[in-house]
């Protein structure tokens, strides 16, 4: 199949990339990974124990299978959010970074003014910058003029399992956009999250609607089957809307 | 805009009929069935009217806490540095009139300390001392957060309260959170819970978690001890605290405690219990009122209660806590403890426990690294 995700200059077969938050147990994260057949996995820096790996996320993730996306969870400003992901490089990750700046420590909605500044300074650093932001189609475009790899809108606040409530603003981002959009926070339910596909967006980023889930693994497959079927709906095109009937069997040329 | 105490003076007077059992059930179902808890209907969860309904808190409690913070719960472990108080509150072991054995960690004794806490896999460390400025004051704090820095990636604290420019050489040193309890807000009986020492002052103790979050501390912990009079009421004025926190200091998280009074040795203060029941009440309320906050529950409680609660509003538990200065190595034998623990466990045990409640034990959550100018 040529239907490749790129972002950075690098391909993905899979447009699902899954978060590693909120999971009972790594037994059941590294399953739902399986299930999911994600290809990216964001992995707060915050969280990462290197100094024992043993008891760190990190142990069940193999980097050979998946690419590890350290994110800057926890960062309220662009200035500790650079200082997260020098911090990811200098453990040893790679110059990618999802860029998370979350002034707000209960709806977790990013800053945009903080998020354009962080995003500046790492592309300059030569970083890979994934920026989740606010559906907000000016502020994607401004993101891709600083040199951003991707625009990381949310759908509905994170965690919120809302789906797309910013679905008019998303359809904006996406027609304007000249990278890929990943559809980050509040898909809640797998049909959610082929809407946005069938949409036009490049990909899909969750977490708690698996993590929550009462059988995540099932959850996650059945994220994994959505996204692709909305992948291919977007590419296969789709018949347009109309009030009247038409028979599926055409009947026009039976009168000549 | 104005302090917490305005609002509290505002507030105090008219919620004591609210809490009553008055309150019908089919106020406490509409309450649970809303988006947004406003002021009513938290004191309608709070109310003698909800205890029948505890079923129905619990589950919507369980499912606002999956949602927000998923299946994880934190974990934390406290290390009393000094016992040494010049205040005479009549609940507490501290109290600078009861014969119990007084000491300050030094420096070493306290790296000694954290050598073995740290052994254990704990990585949050909350940081406590009673109020002796000569002996354990703002630059004995600078110290121990610094060299808590090289063995734990997150460090809280419990100690008196500060001026700003004072909170902020702690959030300098590599500190991250601030936990102070106002004990009560009824400020009345706190005058006569505290008669003598600096902490007979309300109003400082009351606005000091506003000053906490002006220095710096991302993490602020507040709360009531319960039992010094009716909870309900107390519930009622530390969750307007909370709300009136979150919503001035928006960048700040803002986490609440439920300590009960555990016994103290040398302590006779009169007591108002609070039941299980009743503090299941009081967590499950709060998580409603409270989708985001942290919701701590301490080794004061039984193993047994904790693990009930586990996931059901509450989100962090202490460990494998020693509450007397060199509890976990230095004085192993002594006694001058703050109160009684009641879960004896070790850090492996409760960690355990969560696991086979189907949740994932955090031991870090944040890193020391992270923190300004420290990188």
């Amino acid at each position: 199949m040529g239907d490749k995700l790129t972002i950075g200059g690098r391909e993905f077969t899979s447009r699902f990339m899954i978060g590693t938050g909120k999971f009972p147990s790594d037994e059941i994260m590294t399953q739902c990974l399986f299930e999911s057949g994600a290809e990216i996995i964001t992995v707060a820096i915050r969280r990462v124990d290197l100094k024992n790996p043993d008891s760190d996320i990190l142990r069940v993730l193999d980097p050979k299978k998946i690419f590890i996306l350290p994110n800057t969870s926890g960062a309220q400003n662009a200035e500790e959010a650079v200082r997260f992901a020098m911090f990811a490089e200098q453990m040893g990750f790679s110059n990618w970074i999802k860029l998370e700046v979350t002034p707000d420590p209960r709806y977790l909605l990013p800053d945009p003014e903080e998020t354009i500044k962080a995003a500046r300074i790492l592309v300059k650093n030569g970083f890979t910058v994934l920026p989740y932001m606010n559906a907000d189609p000016v502020l994607a475009k401004k993101l891709e003029d600083e040199g951003c790899a991707v625009v990381m809108p949310l759908g509905a606040p994170i965690g919120s399992n809302k789906g797309l409530t910013t679905i008019d603003q998303i359809k904006i981002i996406i027609a304007q956009s000249n990278v890929p959009v990943v559809i980050d926070a509040g898909i809640g339910r797998p049909s959610d999250a082929c809407l946005a596909m069938e949409l036009g967006a490049d990909a899909c980023m969750i977490n708690t609607a698996i993590s929550a889930a009462p059988m995540p693994p099932l959850t996650a497959r059945a994220f994994k089957l959505a996204i692709e079927a909305g992948r291919q709906a977007y590419l296969g095109g789709h018949a347009a809307k109309r009030d009247t009937a038409r028979p599926s069997s055409p009947v026009d040329g039976i009168s000549k | 805009m104005k302090n917490f105490y305005d609002e509290m003076l505002k507030i105090s007077g008219m919620i004591g009929e609210k809490l009553s059992a008055n309150i019908g059930g089919d106020m406490v179902l509409r309450t649970l069935e809303k988006d947004k808890v406003e002021f009513n209907d938290m004191l309608c969860l709070l109310s003698e009217g909800a205890l029948p309904y505890m079923e129905v808190l619990a589950s919507r409690a369980k499912e606002i806490t999956d949602r927000h913070f998923g299946k994880n719960i934190n974990l934390y472990i406290p290390l009393y540095l000094s016992n040494e108080c010049t205040n005479s509150c009549s609940y507490c072991g501290f109290n600078i009139n009861t014969i119990t054995p007084r000491s300050t960690l030094t420096i070493a004794e306290a790296e000694r300390e954290m050598k073995k806490i740290a052994a254990t896999g704990m990585k949050n460390i909350l940081l406590l001392t009673g109020e002796a400025p000569a002996r354990a004051g703002v630059g004995y704090m600078e110290n121990i957060i610094k060299i808590a820095s090289l063995y734990f990636t997150q460090i809280s604290l419990e100690v008196y309260p500060m001026d700003i420019p004072d909170y902020e050489r702690l959030v300098k040193a590599g500190a991250t959170g601030l936990v102070i309890y106002q004990e009560t807000y009824d400020e009345i009986l706190y005058a006569k819970l505290h008669e003598t020492g600096p902490k007979k002052n309300f109003l400082y103790r009351l606005d000091a978690p506003e000053r906490a979050a002006q220095a710096g501390f991302r993490f602020i912990g507040i709360g009531a001890l319960l039992g010094l009079r009716g909870w309900r009421k107390e519930a009622a004025l530390m969750f307007s605290h909370a709300k009136y926190l979150s919503k001035k200091y928006w960048r700040s998280d803002i986490a609440l405690s439920f300590p009960r009074i555990t016994p103290a040795r040398g302590c006779n203060t009169e007591i108002t219990p609070v039941s299980e029941a009743e503090l299941r009440q009081m967590i499950f309320a709060a998580r409603i009122c409270f989708e985001h906050a942290v919701i701590n529950l301490s080794t004061r409680e039984s193993a047994a209660f904790r693990d009930s609660m586990t996931g059901f509003g509450v989100t962090r538990l202490s460990a494998g806590s020693k509450t007397n200065p060199g509890g976990y190595e230095t004085h192993q034998e002594a006694s001058g403890e703050q109160f009684m623990v009641n879960d004896t466990r070790t850090v492996e045990e409760v960690a355990s426990a969560i696991r086979k409640k189907g949740y994932y034990p955090v031991f870090k959550d944040w890193d020391v690294s992270l923190n300004r100018g420290i990188i």
